[in-house]
């Protein structure tokens, strides 16, 4: 395939990985962190750390739509199916979090809800569009990237004089998530988390640019260096970090410059401006309250905010209490320290979210690498 | 000579006609529905005897039994029908476990409102399927829900076939050193219905692979290789398979991504709806496991095959006490090729 085998070529990768391993000094140890789920799933899928040497090393970030959606906000969505009959659609792996009463969004549907998978906002408002009788609520959820496509669909449904669409909006920011991960006290304070740079969001930077990084980079003198999400992209990201770390650099870095530009697509930009605001707070699963992080529907689209439509309250609930979603979205722990990983909590039975999305930390581990937990005969 | 008049029957308009409750009623409509449409299609001997089972004779050999039930949406797709599939499907489970497959039963849930032409369209379908492969329908059951409890027609077929003895293959046979042999391009069939369901519009439509594998598993047990393990991939794709057999056999397995063959127009459907082609369901080819000296022999006999003509050797066996199938990717790196997690694609056959 074009523009796709060119950026995972095996040979290509072996000699970045000769690179990477020659410039690595090997008296110190290199801990970088991945932020979006994207990179923690190509890393995973492509077995990209099995050409790193070892004392270069990954974590697992928090940027995974699903994965840092707190149970209230799910709970949210179940109570708009079951109990004010709404038909709910929403991206695919968003059905099978888990949320309170041992239901997810998947179960409720088996329960009776209308719940739908979409793959784009624009499919929900083509359903309340086909049906005129029923309230449709588009529960939108993701970063940066998915949050213009939600913008255009409240967009089309105004155009459309629809009353019957609705958005329960869970739209999330990927600088307010790093800044929480920066001055996490595992981060600052104690130093458990040892954090020497960051791989910066490859979709999000399309469309918030680069600038947002620098802050990072200046304030926490933190290397961020931007990159798709290809083997390749990732292989060669690493490589600008260990050489940033080693002349004791710290700038924001663009691998990824056939996306993304520093100022980034400035019509999402406005377009998100205009439809949508700050929340003073909002609740990550693993980042607790984040100041600021999420974006909520403003006033004056307020026939398509589903929250007021229907007067529904989000109600924080605790994890349970064996998961460890929180530390491993903080990085302060990888998915085999977890108890239940593998046992209680697998792809089948998520007790976490991490364990559902593809791009979570967990389910990524168990899929694809959870041979390196255990010998195996090899052959 | 009973000097009554014969009364007249109109015909079943095929044209503007729909399924309506008669049809599964038992009375007159559904015995013309049996004579107009399913008897004219699909007659045979067997089927002709008019009883409620038919009587067969019966080769020598172990008798095998199988059936699978066919709710694919939609019911047309580009290269072929649920009709087709039905078929297919059934003459497959049979025809992988080494035997001859012999006859199908259909068993058919229509809907209320089904349009008659394009139950007819299905029926041709599969009496067309059915011929092909040398395997007659002998007997067949139809029964109309109200609209909106079904979804246009659910199609089972059961088919039984003889197997003679010593052809023993087995999941539980694949033994360490054994090669892992594919057929063909994997992933064609899931991802024609998916392109089609999401009215994804590639320049070139991607095809189904429905097809009947008996021929090829002929000219298999005929290239005298010691075939160990023959199964289709289908829902859950060559992954789920492979996993399957790995923990039947109680080994592992490691596959080499570089050797999987993909078509082009699969893998970029694959990649446009964030898919794996390992976990997409096919429909019209096998996983081998061959003993390690034999697969060069296999292949050849599968590559002058027309339904093998891009047959590879993808992977091998090896002890491992975890049952893990493993993959080197196109990367360098390895990982796991893991279950099928979830419904990846809901109601593909």
């Amino acid at each position: 395939m074009k523009y796709i085998d060119e950026f995972r070529d095996g040979e290509l990768a072996r000699g970045l990985a000769a690179a990477i391993r020659q410039i690595a000094w090997p008296q110190r140890n290199y801990h970088f962190m991945e932020f979006c789920g994207g990179h923690t799933h190509a890393i995973s899928r492509y077995g990209v750390t099995d050409l790193l040497p070892p004392n270069v090393r990954m974590i697992h970030g928090p940027g995974c739509p699903v994965c840092v959606l707190p149970i209230g906000r799910v709970d949210m969505a179940i109570r708009l199916a079951l109990e004010t009959g709404v038909t709910l659609c929403t991206y695919g792996d968003t059905l099978r979090v888990p949320a309170s009463d041992g239901l997810s969004l998947m179960k409720a549907k088996a329960r009776g809800g209308d719940i739908r998978m979409v793959y784009s906002s624009a499919d929900a408002v083509r359903i309340a569009q086909q049906n005129p009788d029923k309230q449709v609520v588009f529960f939108a959820i993701g970063f940066e990237t998915t949050t213009p496509p939600t913008a255009v669909a409240i967009k089309q449904a105004q155009a459309l004089g629809l009353k019957n669409f609705s958005v329960l909006c869970c739209h999330v920011l990927t600088p307010a998530a790093i800044s929480n991960i920066l001055e996490s006290p595992e981060v600052r304070q104690w130093g458990t988390v040892p954090l020497d740079g960051f791989i910066g969001p490859a979709h999000v930077s399309t469309i918030i640019g680069s600038r947002p990084y620098e802050f990072f980079a200046e304030e926490y003198r933190k290397p961020v260096v931007i990159a798709g999400f290809e083997p390749l992209d990732v292989m060669q990201a690493i490589l600008m970090l260990v050489k940033q770390v080693n002349e004791g650099r710290a700038v924001v870095e663009n691998e990824f410059s056939r996306a993304v530009t520093r100022d980034g697509n400035l019509k999402a930009q406005n377009l998100v401006s205009e439809l949508f605001e700050l929340r003073r707070s909002f609740e990550w699963r693993g980042l607790n309250e984040v100041p600021y992080s999420a974006l909520r529907i403003r006033k004056e689209y307020a026939e398509f905010d589903a929250e007021r439509r229907f007067g529904i309250e989000y109600k924080t609930v605790p994890d349970n209490k064996a998961c460890e979603c929180g530390a491993i979205l903080r990085g302060v722990k990888r998915p085999q320290d977890c108890k239940i990983f593998g046992t209680v909590c697998t792809p089948e039975n998520p007790v976490g979210s991490c364990m559902v999305s593809s791009e979570g930390a967990c389910a990524a581990h168990y899929t694809y690498g959870r041979y390196k937990d255990i010998a195996v005969v090899n052959g | 000579m009973s000097e009554i008049r014969k009364g007249y029957v109109r015909p079943l308009d095929l044209k503007h006609g729909r399924v309506d409750m008669t049809h599964g009623s038992g009375g007159r409509a559904m015995v013309q529905l049996i004579e107009e449409l399913f008897a004219k299609y699909l007659g045979n001997e067997y089927l002709g005897q008019g009883n409620d089972g038919a009587v067969m004779p019966m080769p020598k050999g172990r008798l095998v039994m199988a059936t699978d039930s066919h709710v694919v949406s939609p019911l047309f797709f580009p290269g072929g029908d649920i009709g087709c599939l039905s078929v297919h499907g059934t003459i497959n489970d049979i025809a992988v476990m080494g035997a001859t497959p012999l006859y199908l039963a259909a068993g058919f849930i229509l809907e209320e409102g089904f349009p008659l032409g394009d139950l007819a369209r299905i029926v041709e379908s599969m009496a067309r399927a059915a011929q092909e492969a040398g395997v007659p329908i002998v007997t067949g059951d139809t029964k109309v829900v109200e609209q909106g409890k079904g979804d246009g027609v659910f199609i089972t077929t059961t088919g039984v076939g003889v197997v003679a003895e010593g052809e023993d293959f087995s999941g539980d046979r694949a033994r360490p050193g054994d090669k892992i042999i594919v057929s063909g391009s994997i992933g064609d069939h899931g991802m024609a219905i998916m392109a089609q369901r999401e009215s994804l519009g590639f320049s070139a439509p991607i095809i189904s692979d429905t097809a009947s594998l008996f021929g090829l598993i002929v000219a298999m047990r005929e290239s005298g290789a010691a075939i160990r393990v023959l199964r289709d991939p289908t829902r859950g794709g060559v992954a789920t398979t492979l996993n399957e057999i790995a923990r039947q056999s109680k080994v592992g397995m490691m596959l080499q991504e570089a050797a999987l063959p993909v078509n082009p127009e699969v893998a970029a459907a694959c990649e446009f709806l964030g898919l794996d082609p390992l976990y997409v369901a096919n429909e019209g080819k096998l996983l081998a496991v061959v003993a390690p000296d034999d697969a060069d022999t296999l292949l050849a006999a599968m590559r002058a095959h027309p339904l093998g003509l891009r047959a590879a050797i993808i992977g091998s066996v090896h002890e491992d006490a975890h049952h893990f199938v493993q993959m080197t990717t196109g990367f360098g790196g390895r990982r796991i090729v893991d279950w099928l997690t979830g419904e990846q694609l809901p109601r593909i056959c």
